[in-house]
């Protein structure tokens, strides 16, 4: 490796910006491909591994590139700094996920009770405009207030995020719903809001609610189980 | 890629500007229950010094001697570890993987 490439690797890296690195395994030659741009057969390829994120060899003009994938951190960013956001944001760093709280009400989000997290106090669509939801993020909406958790909801349907979950019984989810079909979402835009979050394991604690959303969590990103499991829930 | 994995290529660039030679190794394929994904990696520093993993066990000492070579001789390395499940046991990987593993010379 050059080390020049090893240089714009980690300022691609260091900016957020997706990345893969193309090895010829048998000359060593390499290249680095922006995933969203290169239309090549090599660059379509890197596409399918970053949206994957996973590294692996292809076979290409009878040549056997590695390719690498320099993904940006997943992003987590959790609406209401509530009990449950406490043992959320600690297991979903652990995760390998950036962690953000955003909760307007300023008592409640405090670098006391959230050590070493980045604390917004914007209402959620503002801090969400200021630093949008990609394909590598994850909302999670905890208030039960409507006024806080439904501009989050709205911003998050409207991004291209991988995962939207929010807190609340059956009944509370069926009005959730109900409000944002009147903001003009359709009953398909609403099957990748995931409510009641998380899976079904018999949750009790804040913690093992916790383990619920980031175990669904984790199932809608690497599976495509996340999304025939809801779906199959909405004919019920 | 775990932002971890990515600290490997951050220390090889340190050590490169530092006035190091450095290779860096990385696990292109994997057959059977190998222990670390394609796309994990490993610096080695001329020293010996070495940051990341290839295989969480000790065909890293292995790696790492290739890495000095290719650091003298400015070459790529393709290895392959194929191991069966009593080798596995004593070379370090757990139960009978098989990893092919490139290794480079920064330059």
């Amino acid at each position: 490796m050059k080390k020049e490439t090893l240089a714009a690797l980690l300022a691609a890296r260091n900016a957020g910006r997706p990345i893969v690195r193309a090895t010829d395994l048998e000359t060593g030659e390499d290249r680095l491909i922006d995933p969203a741009t290169d239309r090549s057969e090599l660059g379509l390829a890197a596409a399918q591994a970053a949206r994957s994120d996973r590294s692996a060899p292809v076979e290409i003009g009878g040549h056997t590139w590695f390719l690498a994938v320099f993904n940006p951190p997943l992003d987590l960013a959790i609406v209401g700094a509530v009990h449950i956001a406490q043992p959320l944001s600690q297991m979903a760093a652990l995760g390998g996920y950036r962690v953000r709280i955003i909760d307007p009400r300023a008592a409640f989000a405090t670098a006391e009770r959230f050590p070493g997290v980045s604390l917004s106090h914007d209402w959620p669509d503002q801090a969400l405009a200021k630093a949008p939801l990609g394909p590598r993020s994850a909302l999670v909406a905890l208030t039960h207030d409507p006024k806080i958790d439904d501009p989050a909801l709205t911003s998050a349907l409207r991004s291209p995020c991988f995962y939207i979950g929010a807190l609340g019984s059956k009944k509370t989810h069926a009005n959730r719903l109900a409000r944002l079909r009147r903001h003009g979402f359709s009953d398909e835009d609403l099957l990748r809001l995931h409510g009641p979050v998380g899976l079904a394991i018999g949750a009790r604690s804040p913690a093992e609610i916790a383990i619920s959303i980031l175990a669904q969590m984790t199932q809608v990103l690497r599976t495509d189980g996340g999304r025939e499991q809801t779906a199959a829930r909405a004919t019920d | 890629m775990s932002p971890a994995e990515q600290d490997v290529l951050q220390a090889a660039a340190d050590w490169s500007s530092g006035g190091h030679k450095v290779a860096v190794a990385t696990v292109v394929r994997t057959w059977g229950s190998a222990p670390r994904p394609a796309g994990s990696q490993l610096a080695v520093r001329d020293d010996g010094a070495f940051v990341g993993s290839v295989s969480g066990g000790c065909v890293e000492g292995a790696v790492i001697e290739e890495a000095q070579n290719a650091m003298h001789d400015g070459k790529t390395r393709r290895l392959e570890f194929g191991v069966s499940d009593e080798q596995a046991w004593s070379v370090g990987l757990a139960c009978g993987g098989h990893i092919e593993i490139f290794v480079e010379p920064l330059v």
